[in-house]
């Protein structure tokens, strides 16, 4: 079963990663560098992107015309999505587990910042025998 | 589908056939789309059967007779096709005996297909991908590996890519001596496409990715082999060099990128410098200088420094200037700013970039902003060196860079003593 695992950085607090010591940068990059690497290696990683920064987001609607009509740019949210992951495991703990995991990457100080991460089983295409 | 298991040599030698067997077939068959595939097929049959029965004497011969059965196929299968729906008889011209398409390799032929992968119709990431395709000989999956796509979405680019080829009625012929010029321009550019990708996403994330610029090298090397006389071709060839001589430099142990200053210069590869500087010599005397060969030109003077403060600036900025006049690129003006600084100080190169960012054309570019922070760090000016490189690292979209602009942010930042 795959799950998409969802990071939520907040718009305010200590993922401001921009402030941090440099050694905490390093650290921080370093272990998100090395958690994807042991997902691919597990053979359990689908995919995953870092996504740019929000500010340069937009929300794009259609109009009558089916024209693109945007709207943004929003400067202070509560939460962002700032990557994800796309694994794909045997169970809904190992899911949970991985996610804790990238919950506790390291933050100032080298502390575990403890980061909400979403997680969402990926809809599956019909069994066989509905096709 | 499985990759080629054979050794490095034999790999080389079935993607230097691929475009001349895809020549011979296209000319034969006139089916581009067709034929593209067949020799798609003939190159996995070899990969398949190769390295269990060892490669043929004449591998040439070999695949072309593979892809030409295919071929046969695809004719028979379509006419039988029309047969049904039309009642249409069988066009048995176009079934001929495989071996009768085979004669001696025309090197006219890859640039032909050259010309036409990187036709004008299509988008240049389709470009792109049928080149890498169609002449470079990889196979769909390898080229969707180095881009970082699934493989149905690389299939279906190359598909469409070869559609629009079809629908633009573009025969598989040399382009008209008038167009040629044009048509070589966009050939050349899709190869700096190709060399630029794989130099910028060169990062220590990216898990075993086909080497995209030693890929557009082997390309350079073909076309300049085909047209020796063209100076921006062999202008092109020597900038590839020039800058992958400085690969192993570029990034450290945990794929951070490591800038010009900092590099250590004792890992740059001596030999391929020797090789580009060579080649730019040689063509600069021909007196027909374009915008590859100057920016060759300028990695040149970057390989040729023993240190970074060896560094011959003045020459670097002349040369950005005439490549400016030359090719109206913000971006040059915004790296001729560097140059300047580092001639005239850093307030001569502030202003400049001044000038641009008030121009509007960079709006929004991370460069710009990175390239401030650098020079107002060259100027002192600490906190707002900061400011510009946080700002630059919330703009832009590679990981490495956004990692090195934030160390150099924080770095700055320690250095004030908090």
């Amino acid at each position: 079963m795959k799950y998409m695992l969802m990071m939520n950085a907040p718009g305010s607090g200590p993922y401001q990663i921009g402030g941090w010591p440099r050694k905490d940068i390093q650290a921080h990059i370093g272990f998100m560098i090395a958690f994807s690497k042991k997902l691919h290696e597990s053979g359990e990683l689908v995919g995953g992107e870092g996504l740019s920064a929000p500010d340069q987001a937009k929300l794009v609607r259609a109009d009558r015309n089916g024209a693109p009509v945007t709207d943004g740019v929003f400067p202070e949210s509560k939460e962002f999505l700032a990557g994800y992951w796309i694994v794909d495991v045997d169970s809904p703990e190992r899911a949970y587990a991985i996610a804790a995991e990238a919950s506790a990457a390291p933050g100032p100080g080298g502390e575990p910042l403890n980061m909400a991460i979403e997680v969402r089983e990926v809809m599956s295409g019909p069994p066989p025998d509905l096709l | 589908m499985t990759e080629p298991a054979f050794d490095p040599d034999t790999e080389h030698l079935l993607r230097d056939l691929a475009p001349q067997v895809l020549g011979a077939i296209v000319r034969r068959y006139r089916d581009f789309a067709a034929s593209e595939d067949a020799v798609q097929e003939a190159l996995i049959a070899a990969t398949q059967q190769w390295p269990r029965e060892g490669t043929p004497a004449n591998a040439r011969g070999w695949l072309i007779q593979v892809a030409a059965r295919r071929m046969v196929d695809h004719v028979r299968s379509e006419s039988a096709r029309r047969q049904r729906e039309q009642a249409a008889a069988l066009d048995f011209g176009q079934i001929v005996a495989a071996t009768s398409v085979e004669r001696a390799p025309d090197h006219d032929e890859t640039l032909t297909l050259l010309f036409m992968c990187c036709h004008p119709a299509l988008t240049t990431s389709s470009a792109v991908a049928l080149t890498l395709r169609a002449v470079g000989g990889l196979t769909t999956a390898q080229i969707a590996h180095a881009f970082l796509v699934p493989e149905a979405t690389m299939a279906q680019r190359i598909s469409r890519a070869k559609q629009t080829i079809r629908a633009s009625g573009v025969p598989f012929d040399a382009p008209a001596p008038r167009a040629r010029a044009e048509r070589l321009e966009a050939v050349l550019h899709v190869l700096y496409l190709i060399f630029n990708e794989g130099y910028t996403a060169s990062t220590g994330s990216s898990l075993q990715r086909l080497d995209l610029a030693a890929e557009a090298i082997r390309l350079a090397r073909a076309v300049r082999h085909l047209i020796p006389d063209d100076a921006e071709a062999a202008g092109l060839l020597a900038l590839m060099i020039l800058t992958h001589a400085r690969r192993d430099a570029r990034t450290g142990p945990a794929g951070e990128l490591i800038p010009l200053p900092h590099q250590d210069r004792s890992r740059w590869d001596r030999v391929a410098i020797a090789e580009g500087v060579a080649l730019l010599t040689d063509t600069l005397s021909q007196g027909r200088v374009g915008p590859y060969q100057l920016q060759a030109a300028i990695a040149a003077v970057h390989d040729e420094a023993p240190r970074h403060q060896d560094t011959d600036w003045p020459q670097i900025a002349a040369l950005y200037g005439l490549l400016e006049r030359m090719s109206d690129n913000p971006m040059v003006a915004l790296n001729r700013a560097i140059a300047v600084a580092m001639v005239q100080g850093p307030d001569a190169g502030l202003a400049l970039v001044d000038a641009l960012a008030a121009g509007g054309r960079l709006a929004g570019s991370h460069r710009l902003d990175a390239v401030r922070g650098h020079l107002l760090e060259l100027a002192g000016q600490r906190e707002a060196a900061v400011a510009a490189y946080l700002a630059a690292a919330n703009r832009t979209t590679n990981t490495a860079e956004r990692t090195y602009l934030l160390t150099q942010a924080a770095t700055l930042r320690e250095r004030e003593g908090g």
